[in-house]
Parts: C-alpha cells; sequence; structure tokens
C-alpha cells in the first residue's frame, strides 16, 4: 500500500480525507486505484494531474516505481509560458 | 535522468560565453520571421472582429464581399470543424466565434484576396447582425449572482453549487491549523490586492503562411513557441489528420508563452482550403493586444501573521483570477506557487478562476505565479515595516530550504532559496544608502519548471562536422546552449555542431518551448543522443581494431583503447571514424526521444530601489539586482538575458502595463503607445549574480532559468514604492495617476 496526499480542494471528492491509501507498485495503478476507490476524482485525474515522488515532480511517466517508503503527493497539471 | 557521477567534471564548452548562432542573422535582417515567408500566388487575410463585448451572432452575409473583385475566399465559424474535445473547441471557437461574439475583438469572419487592401476592403462588406449582450470585464463583478453569463455550462466539478457559472475552477492547498497559527502572531495584516492583465508584449505580431489542398494535405509556416502544438490545434479545427500537415516554425520574435496558442493557422488553412492558393495573415498590433492572449488580471486577499521577532506563524490567501472568455486552470499555479519560499506550519491558498469578456487568457512566464507572490511578498514587506525587521533577515529566518514541507505538498529536496538570500545580503547593492523619496524592496521568486515530451536527433556528418535536430523553436537561445551540450559530450569543438529546428514531418512530437523547459529538456536528450553516439563510433572503432566493444572509451573526443586486452592502438578523431562511416556500417547517428522529468523547482531574489516623484506620482528605477540559482549555467549570456528579460518585463507590468477597459467593455488602450512597455531610457542596468546549484535531475545539473525571474519584480518593486512613497500600493500597475492619488489621499 501507498499513501498519495490530495490536495485541499480534492478531499471533498474523497470522503473528506487529506490522504488517500491504495495498492499501487507504479502512477497508473495508483491513479487507476483512486478512480475505483473514489471515482469523484476520475474527472480531475481524466483531465490531468502531476504527481510529486520524494519532491520531484512528474507531468505523466505511469510507469514510475512507487513504494510505501515514498512520499507521493498529488497535483495539477503543471502548465508553463 | 540523475545528474551524473562525474558532474565535478571540468566543462570544456558549457559555461563559455561562445557566439550565438542567431546573432548575425537577426542585427542584419537576414533571419525569416513570421511575417517573411511568401508563396507563389500567394493571397492575403484579413480576419473581421467583433466591435462588441459580448453579442450573440444572429447573421452573417458575406455575399457583398464574395462579389469584391479580387475577393478569393471568405469563411466563418462554419467553415471550422467543431471538435467534440473542450480545449481543441474552444482553441477553434477563439479562432472564429460561432454563436457568440465573447469579447471586444473576438474574430468573426475573414476574407482572402490578391492584395492586402481589397481584403481589407472586403472585411467592411461583410454584414454581420449582433444581438449585443450584458458585459462583463471585473472579475470580482463576474463572480456575483447577477453577473452576466460569459458561458454556460463550463464550471468544472469542483465548483461549489450556487456560484456564478462564470466560476469555472476552484483550487485549496495548504495545511497546519490556521487558527493555532494565527493565534501565535504578534502582528496580522490582511490586505486586498487588485493586478491588470497585461500582455506578453513580444516584438512580432503573429503571422503565418497557410496551404490545405481539397485532398486535406497542407503546410504552414509560422512564428510560435510549439510547431507541434500548431498542428495539432490546426488538424483539430479543420478535420484533418495531423499526418496531413506539416508545420514549420519560423525565427521567433519574442513569445514569453503568448505564442502558446493559435489564433490565425487555422483561419488560413480554411481561407487556402477554399481559395485553392497559399494564404498570408499577419497580425497588426491592435489586434495582437485585442485577440491575443494577456496574461490574468486579478483580485487577492491575503492574511499573514508574524511573531515580533519576525517568524511566520500562519499565512492565508485567497486569490481569484480571471483568465477571460474562455475556462482556464492557471490559478491552480499562483495558488500552489503563492507561499513557495516559506517554511510555514499552517498555510492555506485558496483560488477561482473566472470568467469574464475578455480575451483568452495564454500563460505569461510562470503563469499564475507573479501576482500571487506579488501580494503575498508585499505583505510580508508591510509587516516587516510594522515590526521595525529586516526584510531579508526575515526571509532568510522564514526560508524554505531542504526538508521544507512545501505550502502546495511536497517536501522540498535541494533547493537554492537560501543560497539566493545570503548572496542577495552580501551584495553591495542590499547596503547601499537612499536618498530622499527613494526606497528599497526585495521579493523571492518560485517556478516549478518542467520537462516534458522531447525528440533530438543527432547526425554525425562525413567530414566530422555535427548536426542536431531538434524541436522547439529558438526563443532564448537554446540552439546556442543545445549545440554547447552536443559539443561537451562529443568532445568537438562548438563550432563543429549545428543545431536546427525540425518542421512536425522531420522529428518525432516535441511539446511546446514552455515551462523553462527545453535547455533542461533537449539538453538532457541532447546528450543521450550524443552517447548513443558515441557508443556507435566505439562500436564501430572496435571492429577496426578487432577488439570488444567495452575495451575502447571515448575521451576529448576521440575512441581510445583502455583495459588490459586492448592493444596499442592510436586513437581515432570523431571526424576519422565519420569520414570511414560509409565503410564500418554507414551513417552514425544518436537518437533519444523522452518524456523528461526532474527539472527541479527554481527560485530567485530581486532588489529594487526606486525614487517617487511626490509631485507627479512617476516612479524612477534607480538600480536593479537579480540573484537566481539557475542550475549550471550553460551560456551565462543567456541566462543574464533570462534574468534582465524578466525583470524589465515585471518593472513594466509594475509601473505602467495594463488592459484598460470603457464602460463599453470595449479595450481602450490596443497599441504600444497607450499601452506602455518599459523602454530602455526607462531602466537602468540590470545586474545579475547567477547561482550554480546543480540540478540532480540532469547529468549537467541544468535548471529551467526562463520564467522564475518575472516572478519577484512585481513584489520588489511594489515594495519600493511603498517603502519610498510612505504608502502601500496595493494595486497594480503603479501608474502615475493612482501612486500620486495615493500620495495625496
Amino acid at each position: 500500500m501507498v499513501r498519495v496526499k490530495l490536495w485541499g480542494s480534492l478531499r471533498a471528492l474523497a470522503d473528506g480525507q487529506e490522504w488517500v491509501e491504495v495498492d499501487a507498485r507504479n502512477f497508473k495503478e495508483l491513479l487507476d486505484q483512486l478512480v475505483i476507490k473514489h471515482p469523484g476524482l476520475e474527472p480531475q485525474i481524466k483531465r490531468g494531474v502531476s504527481l510529486a515522488l520524494d519532491g520531484v515532480i512528474y507531468r505523466e511517466a505511469w510507469f514510475t516505481r512507487i513504494g510505501p517508503e515514498n512520499e507521493i503527493i498529488l497535483m495539477p497539471y503543471m502548465v508553463g509560458g | 535522468m540523475a545528474f551524473d557521477a562525474k558532474a565535478a567534471r571540468d566543462f570544456k564548452v558549457v559555461g563559455t560565453r561562445v557566439a550565438r548562432p542567431d546573432g548575425i542573422d537577426k542585427v542584419t535582417g537576414k533571419a525569416a520571421y513570421g511575417a517573411d515567408v511568401s508563396a507563389p500566388g500567394m493571397l492575403h487575410g484579413r480576419i473581421l472582429r467583433s466591435p462588441h463585448a459580448h453579442a450573440r451572432i444572429r447573421s452573417i452575409d458575406t455575399s457583398a464581399a464574395e462579389k469584391l473583385a479580387g475577393v478569393k475566399a471568405v469563411v466563418t465559424g462554419a467553415d471550422l470543424a467543431q471538435p467534440e474535445d473542450d480545449f481543441f473547441a474552444d482553441v477553434a471557437i477563439n479562432c472564429l466565434a460561432r454563436d457568440k461574439a465573447l469579447y471586444d475583438g473576438h474574430a468573426v469572419a475573414a476574407v482572402a484576396a490578391t492584395s492586402k487592401s481589397i481584403a481589407k476592403q472586403a472585411i467592411r462588406l461583410i454584414a454581420v447582425e449582433y444581438e449585443v449582450l450584458p458585459h462583463v470585464t471585473d472579475v470580482d463583478a463576474a463572480m456575483k449572482s447577477d453577473a452576466p453569463l460569459v458561458q454556460e455550462g463550463r464550471a468544472l466539478e469542483n465548483v461549489p453549487a450556487g456560484m456564478s457559472q462564470n466560476v469555472t475552477t476552484h483550487c485549496r492547498f495548504g495545511h497546519g491549523d490556521l487558527d493555532a497559527g494565527f493565534a501565535r502572531a504578534d502582528k496580522i495584516i490582511e490586505r486586498s490586492f487588485r493586478t491588470a492583465a497585461t500582455h506578453q508584449g513580444y516584438i512580432e505580431p503573429q503571422a503565418c503562411l497557410a496551404s490545405l489542398g481539397s485532398d486535406g494535405r497542407g503546410e504552414v509556416w509560422c512564428c510560435t513557441q510549439g510547431q507541434y502544438m500548431v498542428r495539432a490545434n490546426c488538424a483539430a479545427a479543420l478535420g484533418v489528420e495531423e499526418s496531413q500537415l506539416r508545420i514549420t516554425a519560423s525565427e521567433i520574435g519574442g513569445g514569453f508563452g503568448g505564442k502558446t496558442s493559435t489564433f490565425i493557422e487555422p483561419v488560413a488553412l480554411a481561407l487556402s482550403r477554399k481559395a485553392g492558393k497559399p494564404v498570408k495573415i499577419v497580425m497588426t498590433r491592435d489586434e495582437v493586444f485585442k485577440a491575443t492572449g494577456p496574461t490574468i488580471s486579478t483580485s487577492m486577499d491575503i492574511r499573514i501573521g508574524m511573531t515580533r521577532d519576525g517568524r511566520i506563524t500562519a499565512g492565508r490567501g485567497e486569490l481569484r483570477y480571471s483568465g477571460g472568455a474562455y475556462p482556464n486552470e492557471t490559478v491552480d499555479m499562483g495558488a500552489q506557487a503563492a507561499f513557495a519560499a516559506y517554511d510555514l506550519e499552517a498555510v492555506e491558498t485558496v483560488g477561482w478562476n473566472v470568467m469574464t469578456n475578455r480575451p483568452k487568457e495564454i500563460p505569461y512566464r510562470a503563469p499564475g505565479a507573479p501576482t500571487a507572490i506579488y501580494a503575498v511578498e508585499s505583505v510580508v514587506d508591510e509587516l516587516c515595516q510594522e515590526l521595525g525587521l529586516d526584510p531579508l533577515d526575515v526571509r532568510l529566518m522564514n526560508a524554505a530550504r531542504k526538508g521544507t514541507r512545501s505550502s502546495y505538498g511536497p517536501t522540498f529536496n535541494d533547493i537554492g532559496l537560501v543560497a539566493t538570500l545570503e548572496a542577495a545580503k552580501a551584495h553591495p547593492h542590499y547596503a547601499a544608502p537612499l536618498g530622499p523619496n527613494q526606497g528599497r524592496g526585495l521579493s523571492c521568486g518560485f517556478w516549478f519548471n518542467f520537462g516534458g515530451n522531447t525528440s533530438v536527433s543527432l547526425n554525425i556528418n562525413d567530414d566530422g562536422t555535427v548536426g542536431v535536430v531538434e524541436g522547439n523553436p529558438d526563443i532564448g537561445g537554446s540552439r546556442a546552449s543545445i549545440s554547447m551540450m552536443a559539443a561537451e559530450e562529443l568532445g568537438v569543438p562548438y563550432d563543429k555542431v549545428r543545431t536546427v529546428i525540425a518542421d512536425t514531418s522531420s522529428l518525432g512530437f516535441n511539446d511546446i518551448t514552455d515551462g523553462s523547459r527545453v535547455t533542461f529538456a533537449v539538453g538532457l536528450a541532447t546528450i543521450e543522443a550524443a552517447r548513443a553516439a558515441i557508443k556507435e563510433m566505439c562500436g564501430r572503432v572496435a571492429k577496426i581494431w578487432d577488439i570488444d566493444e567495452d575495451a575502447v572509451i571515448w575521451e576529448d573526443g576521440c575512441a581510445k583503447p583502455a583495459g588490459p586486452n586492448a592493444g596499442t592502438h592510436p586513437p581515432m578523431s570523431l571526424a576519422e571514424i565519420a569520414a570511414i562511416a560509409s565503410n564500418t556500417g554507414g551513417p552514425i547517428a544518436g537518437h533519444h526521444e523522452v518524456n523528461a522529468d526532474g527539472a527541479g523547482v527554481s527560485f530567485g531574489v530581486h532588489l529594487c530601489d526606486t525614487e517617487v516623484d511626490p509631485e507627479t506620482g512617476a516612479v524612477k528605477i534607480l538600480r536593479y539586482t537579480v540573484f537566481q540559482d539557475a542550475g549550471k549555467a550553460v551560456h551565462p549570456d543567456y541566462v543574464e538575458g533570462q534574468m534582465q528579460g524578466g525583470a524589465v518585463q515585471g518593472i513594466g507590468w509594475a509601473l505602467n502595463e495594463e488592459y484598460i477597459y470603457g464602460e463599453d467593455g470595449r479595450l481602450q488602450n490596443a497599441g504600444l503607445l497607450d499601452y506602455r512597455v518599459p523602454v530602455a531610457s526607462d531602466l537602468p542596468e540590470i545586474e545579475t549574480v547567477i547561482l550554480e546549484i546543480p540540478n540532480p535531475g540532469h547529468p549537467y545539473g541544468v535548471r529551467g532559468v526562463g520564467e522564475t525571474p518575472i516572478v519577484p519584480p512585481l513584489a520588489a518593486i511594489a515594495n519600493a514604492v511603498s517603502r519610498a512613497a510612505g504608502v502601500r500600493m496595493t494595486e497594480l500597475p503603479m501608474s502615475p495617476p493612482r501612486l500620486l492619488k495615493a500620495m495625496t489621499g
């Protein structure tokens, strides 16, 4: 199991939880499991999210390995100028 | 890709100030920009734009225009496809309106004619019947329940029920117990701020030449920050397959985020498809202001608590951003960035994106961050004033550092903020005396940076030179920096490498030039492509020497034998290997395709001295110094140029630049005479201090530098002006009338 932190405005879509636990070995599994456990998150995940793994931000990269030892933070999809 | 173990390498090319490859072309006028391209039989396109801020389009009668001699095609929104995807649909509708004109300047029809004058005459013959609708251009007014609705049904699921349908996005970030934090404060300041929309202000207006046949095959030459983005947008808007469109990016006269979308290319293609000839469209400056994307306009509330010795106990921000007539999520970036420079136990930012009858917002360097950080840094500065504290010491005391739980969630790794602040504190600028009516301001700045999809092809030519093909328009010196990294890795002189920008049919996909990504991500891919070519060359030499590939190493631009069984062979240079490539297996090249991550966040600190004229409210920038963690500075001239350019654009944003709307919802200052960007005589020399703290996510330690420099200036200047004027300025721009009014009450 890994723990992932949701940003504030997502929590209402996940039963008010700040940290959500899912069974996942990589980002793709994590996102899939989040949608299964909390369907309210699906629209945001479909629009795009970033994930911070131990402080490093990833915009995509489904197959990045994750484990219970990692800090995983869900973030909005980054855009720049 | 991680930082090389041999990171402490003695760089030979990287870090030097080599001649820029585009310099001579640009100063002699040889460089071909978007408007410089032409084709046999070319027609001239012209766009008719709405004179109303908000109006239903009841009918468009193009018959008179079509009858005018020389007119070869007329198109309206009905000539574009209606993409199902909201993103592409918005792009298409922004290029040519369908049911409603959403802002003053929204395109409603276009013509192609044999001359510019005929095209201009023809659009006057198009009769549009409008039903003028109530409009709203102010972000706070647009949030009210009785505000005119710009569009309906566009709110995301995260917007609470009961709000105006103009509110399309809501976000919230933060951690900790705010009430407890504020209870610990000795001083709390709460302020409201407003900032005007500003334009990216690139010198070169949008321009394109487009050709689309009845077979669905087309070509576009245009100035853009991303030819693959143009291809995708045009394919969706025209209903053709991407493979049938070939997009070539011209030389670009500035972008700053403003050329990360399309405004005219689909229109030119639609006209060309109808006319059967190439069509060229060049925007006027008036059109650039009215119909390309400015940045957001904002309204913000900031509350910060501080102990009397300078420790910030809690911070809260509420940000209301308007991105014009379409949904966007820029406030997400601002809300995350607002307090990023601080190590806080309790912090919260709340954001709202709101539609107004203004042009579609397009990113502007570090989109969303400068305004949010302006508001936060202004309140921090005022707290320092009220409590009699040194503003730099306070920032050092509260600075985010390794192990800090950032205000937007992740725990920071190694970051350069403290080193940057310490450099500012040690700089003579910080201790220099000030005169009457003068003030000094400082601000921290932050930006995320990112990498993204990148393809690079590196070819070893038979004369021993090297060609690098990359797919990102060069808006900040990337051809030089990419050539330098290729030369560094291959061990050849810089002048043996030439980097060119590919069209969309010549190289794999690349994201747009944005997010400060190119030197980081394309550089990373170039290094990997060079390593692939080196591996191939070592393999060829191993065959020549009849030894194992593992027994050949690459050093100083040569293959050399290494190890106990390698034998004694004289080194073979890249040129020697290239010359016999046909005999050893054929052309030698390296390729790399990656979706790069690990760009690493970036911090900067700006110091600014200003003098305020108490009689006129005019502000003079006396001295300005930029400190920034650049990671490894590949070409320091370009890094300094980014730092200086960001400061100058920020000076314009802080002091004069603003979109001014009349009561009728029309833009009042769509020209450079009335929209005042800084000119050379407004500016002192912008001093720069580069800190090189390696980014662990890049083999050479490179970090993006293009966006962070525009983040701190708004607050640095506002703090300097507020201290000089003796009144806290909470609205941008601080134009002379506004400042004079604040000073005189």
